[in-house]
């Protein structure tokens, strides 16, 4: 069987780069998905608060996704479900089974990654204690409520504050459940601001910053945790620990992008983000493949995944129909996280096929009110723009018109949080 | 009326069991937890020792070698994953290298073959991960890996499906002595047996209480674990020791058969049988110490931490023996490390005793010594893989994620004697939940398909014992 592009993954990232190609000309794109629906994870998202950016109204997860799985239908962009791919080769065969067509081989001339992301763990984070029922991970969590139909406790403390962690905070409190406490190790919050205030703020929920779940309790069930004050070198602070009784923990603690298959396809990956390292077409290194969305890196809004999967499919159409260039030019502009920002994507500019706008999409270490976000070469400002408030939280983006690198020597962006005001 | 009940489903009880299913005898294995191997047997260092570091003269040292020769037999037969990589205790100056030249000496003493003392060129040849410090160490090629609780599980497997029954969630409460036979009792129903055979890990103590003059006490020794993702596969590729101490062998560094790597344990006395938390100081000990061993372990690969007591004898040795005191019960406790090791040495020793007990034992001509082989879906060619779905579809659903497990695979484990019965039950079967995201994907489907082969409410179904069922209840249902 062959395929000019297969998507792995129907979630957000996946839908909208195969239709993105579709709409570029490429006619023969398969999405492979391996749940019983597509929409990804924003499917379990019943909330609303999605599409603000793109579609400029408020919409829910399935609403939002609802949206392009009409397109897809649509435009009669192939796809099939229950289909897990197991293996991706460099030279792009990609492997899937199913219970309909068992294992099957097929040739893709172009692949997009869009597997998504998967959460942290309580074990990842080694957080001390028993191993009882009632320790979930937020997004199992918000799976058996919203999904399956299932409570899985009546008190709750929450630990992380990452946006799912918010999210279900509310969602168990609608549901009659007491939440304690959201418990965040950092003295701020790794989720939106609006969420903090929507979520918490109006179920006067406390969020306890710089505190730690340094121990959990119950045998069969959770039966309390106990939370502790911590310095800023996230050291637990003496004589601050306190206990807390409750039945339930849920872990927000941090996404990772679900990279195994990449690594199969002989794809490298960023210490930073944890994704696949690409250059300014969203291709990774391995020619032809290309990915967006969280498994590339975690976003904080659907939408700019949405924006990111269009160029991905938009580029990956440009390779099948050989406008494209070839990836292995080495004369590339490499960018760079430098103070105050945690990563950068891309992580490679080809200086031979720079587009009109180059747009870098970041994250910052820190908070920080009434700053600049400067970029440079060798020490000379590019480009710099003021921001009133950054946080971890919330991804941010540099738009650089692409005339201002011309002729000058430059192999490496930097960027950086700059006290200047 | 049993002829033998055994208390205790563990991996020396289940072992026990299976050793006697060889023969025409009515068999209860009892325990008290919702499923088998779920004491010391599920969590431990899952290492198969040489036997070099029990003294000579001990029961340990007699048990660990005998059990280590037969253990590749044993596994073949209960098609159990065990892999012969061989260990190292390794040294860093020369009180250490003395340490190793003493364990050399009672290795070679005890009969264990190939043992060998390396010098640092050849320790870092084989392990170029380990710390460039290294003096030497001590390679004993006959030490090897084996899956946690599968030997357990395995055992009670083929002893069931030899005809022993398996009494689940009964907890012993009291033991009486009839003229000869005994009458067990959970407090609600009693078990009648001619023969007690006391293998209840932790509690050993207390069952023989129930029955004879106490002669030793069993006290819980904590162990705590770091589990690496299988990314870390590679960082070592033997059975890795830092010279022993008094408190036990130290904290090792060692691949497991399915591909992790795991580091630990602790060793800490504690008060409380029931006490498996992990802790800060013991997890933060490891940290440092395993980092002794090498240097490149990333503790961002860590997947889960857990910890395990062993039974600590106050005889410092197994005590293996028909009751000097009560005719008819035979004490298997204290059955620390190298308890695993020796399992199948000992289960082989008890038989003799039954055999001593009941006159002569007669051999069931029905018996088979094989339990099916699992299927390992993920390591099977792309035509294997292809052909087994052909045959039933559920192979094509994939279920675990990480761990590339499918609903066949996991129907299977609930269906066979012993099967899971629980989110961990099927965890420690066949490995969903087992892998990175440590079931956050594979639960529900998991809880999904438990109660539908179960035939229960997903309500029902528990992550371990009674009473850690996931789901509390429906939505909307009473807020």
């Amino acid at each position: 069987m062959n395929y000019d592009i297969i998507v792995i993954g129907g979630g957000p990232a996946g839908l909208a780069a195969a239709i993105e190609a579709k709409k570029k000309g490429v006619d023969k794109i398969l999405v492979l998905e391996r749940d019983r629906e597509l929409g990804g994870i924003l499917q379990q998202c019943i909330h609303n608060g999605f599409g603000l950016h793109i579609f400029k109204e408020e919409l829910t997860g399935p609403e939002y996704a609802e949206r392009f799985i009409d397109e897809l239908h649509e435009m009669n962009i192939d796809y099939k479900l229950n289909h897990m791919v197991i293996d991706i080769s460099e030279d792009k065969v990609v492997t899937v089974i199913s219970e309909d067509n068992g294992l099957q081989l097929i040739n893709a001339k172009s692949v997009i990654l869009a597997m998504g992301c998967r959460e942290r763990t309580r074990g990842a984070i080694a957080v001390p204690g028993s191993r009882p029922a009632g320790i979930l991970s937020a997004g199992t969590a918000q799976r058996y409520v919203n999904m399956e139909g299932y409570m899985v406790g009546k008190k709750v403390v929450i630990v992380g504050s990452g946006d799912i962690g918010l999210i279900m905070a509310r969602r168990m409190s609608l549901e009659g459940a007491s939440v304690e406490a959201v418990v965040e190790i950092m003295p701020f919050s790794g989720g939106l601001n609006r969420n903090i205030v929507q979520c918490l703020d109006d179920y006067d929920i406390p969020l306890k910053l710089s505190h730690s779940v340094t121990e959990i309790r119950g045998k069969d069930r959770v039966t309390g945790v106990t939370i502790s004050q911590v310095d800023k070198n996230l050291n637990i602070i003496e004589g601050t620990s306190y206990d807390v009784e409750c039945d339930t923990v849920l872990f927000s603690v941090g996404l990772i992008p679900e990279n195994e298959l990449s690594l199969k396809a002989g794809i490298d990956l960023s210490k930073q983000t944890n994704g696949a390292v690409v250059n300014e077409n969203m291709e990774t290194e391995v020619p032809g493949i290309f990915a967006c969305g969280n498994v590339l890196h975690v976003h904080d809004l659907v939408d700019w995944v949405t924006e990111e999967s269009r160029k991905a499919g938009a580029y990956a159409a440009e390779y099948v129909l050989g406008g494209c260039k070839d990836s292995s030019s080495d004369e590339v502009i490499r960018t760079v996280a430098k103070n105050g920002i945690s990563y950068i994507v891309p992580q490679r500019l080809r200086k031979d096929n720079l587009h009109e706008e180059i747009i870098l999409y970041f994250r910052v270490r820190d908070i920080y009110y009434d700053r600049k976000i400067v970029v440079k070469n060798k020490g000379e400002v590019i480009k710099s723009v003021k921001r009133r408030h950054l946080a971890p939280g919330e991804m941010e983006q540099v738009k650089i018109k692409t005339e201002l690198l011309r002729n000058i020597d430059i192999d490496e962006l930097t960027v950086e949080v700059s006290e200047e005001v | 009326m049993y002829d033998i009940a055994i208390i205790g489903a563990g991996v020396i009880g289940s072992g026990i069991a299976r050793e006697l299913s060889r023969y025409k005898l009515n068999v209860a294995l009892i325990e008290k937890s919702n499923d088998v191997a779920t004491g010391t047997s599920k969590a431990n260092s899952a290492i198969v020792h040489a036997g070099y570091d029990a003294k000579f003269g001990t029961n340990k040292g007699k048990f660990n070698v005998a059990g280590n020769k037969i253990y590749g037999e044993i596994c073949d037969e209960l098609n159990v994953p065990f892999d012969r990589i061989g260990s190292y205790v390794i040294g860093f100056d020369e009180e250490d290298m003395k340490t190793l030249q003493e364990l050399y000496e009672n290795g070679v003493k005890l009969g264990i073959e190939g043992l060998e003392i390396h010098d640092q060129g050849q320790v870092l040849a084989n392990e170029p991960n380990i710390n460039k410090e290294v003096l030497g160490g001590l390679y004993a090629p006959t030490a090897g890996i084996v899956e946690t609780w599968e030997l357990a599980i395995a055992y009670a497997e083929n002893a069931i499906d030899n005809g022993t029954e398996l009494i689940l969630n009964y907890e012993v409460k009291d033991i009486n002595k009839e003229k000869d036979f005994f009458v067990i009792t959970n407090g609600k129903e009693a078990i009648e047996a001619k023969i007690v055979i006391n293998a209840a890990g932790v509690f050993a103590d207390k069952i023989n209480n129930m029955l004879a003059t106490p002669y030793f006490e069993i006290n819980p020794r904590k162990g705590e674990y770091f589990l690496l993702d299988k990314t870390s596969k590679g960082l070592v590729n033997h059975v890795i020791f830092q010279c022993p101490t008094k408190m036990g062998k130290g904290v090792l560094v060692t691949p497991t058969v399915d591909g992790n790597i795991l580091l630990g344990p602790t060793s800490e006395d504690i008060d409380d049988k029931t006490d498996k938390a992990t802790t800060k100081h013991g997890l933060d000990y490891i940290r440092e110490t395993a980092l002794k061993t090498t240097r490149s372990i990333e503790f961002r690969e860590v997947i889960t931490t857990f910890a395990g007591l062993r039974a600590e004898p106050s005889t410092h040795d197994f005590i293996i023996e028909k009751s000097p005191e009560v005719d008819g019960l035979i004490n298997v406790a204290g059955i620390k490390s190298p308890g695993l090791s020796s399992a199948p040495a000992i289960a082989k020793e008890v038989v003799t005793f039954v055999d001593d007990l009941m006159g002569s034992l007669e051999e069931d001509p029905t018996f088979n010594p094989n339990r099916k082989a699992r299927t390992f879906f993920n390591e099977l060619s792309k035509e294997e893989k292809d052909a087994l779905i052909k045959e039933n579809p559920k192979y094509g659903h994939v279920v675990c994620r990480c761990e590339t497990i499918t609903e066949a695979e996991i129907v299977d484990a609930i269906n066979r004697s012993a099967g899971g019965r629980t989110i961990n039950g099927i965890k420690r079967r066949c490995r969903p939940g087992a892998g990175r995201c440590q079931g956050g994907f594979c639960g529900p489907r998991v809880i999904e398909i438990l109660a539908r082969e179960l035939d229960v409410d997903p309500k029902d179904i528990a992550l371990e014992e009674l009473g850690s069922e996931i789901l509390t209840g429906e939505t909307k249902e009473d807020c």
